[in-house]
């Protein structure tokens, strides 16, 4: 059942966002979804996945839709002054059988990341909307009780249905507003992947953006983020599931055809204009893959690229990596000079991988009772397990 | 769908005028609402010095105090109610708005019962 399995992970984005385009209704076109996907999961195990599995399923959605709105009467005069209103707005196209169903999943990325919506709603939207997972799914990839996760998609749907969020993609002189706001969903899911060590979830973040890529072919920052994804991802077999340092991991088991994939897209994410933010972490991230080991990666190059980034997106926490590529390139006393220089950034107060860097630096100097002190500081604010742990190992280096 | 778009000036000078734009500003926008058959109604408010708060209590005592008093450095200064198709439309309008640029504007849909 396999097969099974893929067929509506890829089809009930594209299901859900071709419903939701029909009748205007989130909560509707969910149902329908589910309902649809259900009626599969009964008949095709029985009979075999029809050869158009997609057009089924939209056929079936729609009967469900159509019962639905025949018992709910408000739903149906709901409907009616929907259905007026697109009729003003141009014909609605009808799905086409057979042929390939239209894709209306860009409307729905850019709903569900709507910048009316709170930032974590927006994340916690498209992964139950795009990336097909059920509540319990998603909140447990957050870690909040299924009742607050239910809770939080109930209010964000109130609101885009009763703020009349609507389902379209911003014209030409809006993209470049509301793309970063899409893309920093996706990105938050990658990391969230990472900080919560769910695999599953930052290759969601990969695959949703590999669909926006193939929906917005024009818009560098996407295959950006994709590559920075894919370059990241590539190294997880050598983390060994917890927090291995660049320096420390077995480049050997690094995934090279995601590296390879990954660079082909920054070049991309490169060409043709000024970078992006995305592309141009993929591009440092892309020096660290290159190189055949830590000593030997392109330090010059990658404190060129953080120059870049700061003008871009300036932030202590880019000034701190800056500077940590700058000890690389000009020994440990240029990283600490320029660490101390940040030290007033009310951002990296008690910011452990700052206190962590520190830590490193004064170590590298021969300075190891700062170290210790400056290990000890960071182990007192750092969040996680992996985090402690791999702070106690630099510990017991010293 | 109506969208009541809420002036939050910032802190207003000596004068008692949100600073930043001119009254030709409002002149123009206001004109441009009322020329793109959106406007429904809308009011600029007097100072917040002449504001005065009502309340009545479970046994029926009507307490009358002077205020509000703003909490935060923004105060309301107006408001308009427009009909526009959905919330980008009226974000839009609001972005337009003189009040935006040196205070804020809340939209918030009009409950439809």
């Amino acid at each position: 059942m396999e097969s099974v399995e893929a067929v509506f992970r890829e089809e009930h984005g594209r299901l859900l966002a071709a419903l939701v385009r029909r009748y205007g209704d989130l909560d509707l076109a969910e149902e329908v979804t589910s309902e649809a996907i259900e009626a599969a999961l009964r008949h095709w195990p029985a009979e075999g996945v029809p050869p158009k599995p997609g057009a089924w399923l939209m056929t079936t959605a729609r009967r469900k839709a159509v019962d639905r709105l025949r018992r709910d009467q408000v739903l149906a005069a709901r409907l009616a002054v929907l259905q007026v209103e697109a009729d003003r707005a141009g014909p609605v196209p009808a799905p086409e059988f057979g042929a390939e169903l239209p894709d209306e999943r860009l409307q729905l990325f850019f709903t569900c990341a709507h910048p009316a919506l709170a930032a974590e709603d927006r994340i916690a939207l498209t992964l139950r909307c795009l990336g097909g997972l059920t509540t319990p799914e998603v909140a447990r990839a957050f870690l909040v009780p299924t009742e607050t996760m239910a809770k939080r998609i109930t209010r964000a749907k109130k609101k885009i249905r009763e703020a009349r969020i609507p389902f379209r993609v911003p014209g030409a002189d809006e993209l470049p507003d509301r793309l970063p706001v899409v893309l920093q969903a996706i990105y938050s899911i990658f990391t969230e992947g990472y900080a919560a060590q769910r695999p599953d979830l930052a290759e969601e973040a990969i695959r949703l953006t590999r669909i926006l890529h193939r929906l917005l072919p024009s818009e560098r920052e996407i295959p950006g983020l994709l590559a920075l994804m894919l370059l990241v991802h590539a190294r997880r077999e050598a983390r060994d599931g917890g927090l291995l340092l660049l320096a420390e991991q077995d480049r050997a088991r690094w995934d090279r055809a995601m590296i390879d994939e990954g660079r082909d897209l920054v070049v991309v994410a490169l060409t043709g204009g000024p970078p992006g933010p995305y592309g141009v972490q993929a591009a440092i991230a892309a020096l660290h893959d290159e190189a055949p080991d830590f000593a030997q990666t392109d330090w010059p190059q990658i404190v060129a690229l953080y120059d870049v980034l700061l003008a871009l997106t300036p932030s202590p926490v880019v000034a701190l990596n800056r500077a940590a590529a700058v000890a690389m390139r000009d020994g440990p006393q240029a990283g600490l000079d320029l660490l101390d220089s940040l030290a007033g950034e009310p951002l990296l107060r008690g910011h452990h991988p700052y206190l962590a860097a520190r830590a490193d630096l004064l170590d590298r100097l021969g300075r190891p009772g700062e170290a210790r002190q400056a290990y000890e500081a960071a182990l007192g604010q750092a969040g996680t397990e992996p985090e402690r742990a791999l702070l106690r190992r630099r510990l017991d280096t010293l | 769908m109506k969208y009541l778009l809420l002036i939050n000036a910032d802190t207003v000078d000596e004068a008692g005028k949100p600073p930043g734009c001119e009254p030709a500003d409002w002149m123009a926008y206001d004109k441009e609402v009322k020329e793109a058959g959106i406007f429904v109604s809308g009011e600029s408010l007097a100072d917040l010095v002449t504001a005065t708060s009502v309340r009545v209590d479970a046994a029926g005592k009507r307490t009358v105090t002077d205020g509000p008093f703003a909490e935060t450095r923004e105060v309301l200064g107006g408001f308009y109610v427009i009909d526009v198709p959905d919330l980008d439309a009226a974000l839009d309008w609001a972005a337009r708005c003189p009040g935006s640029r040196d205070g804020s504007i809340t939209v918030r849909p009009v409950a439809d019962f």
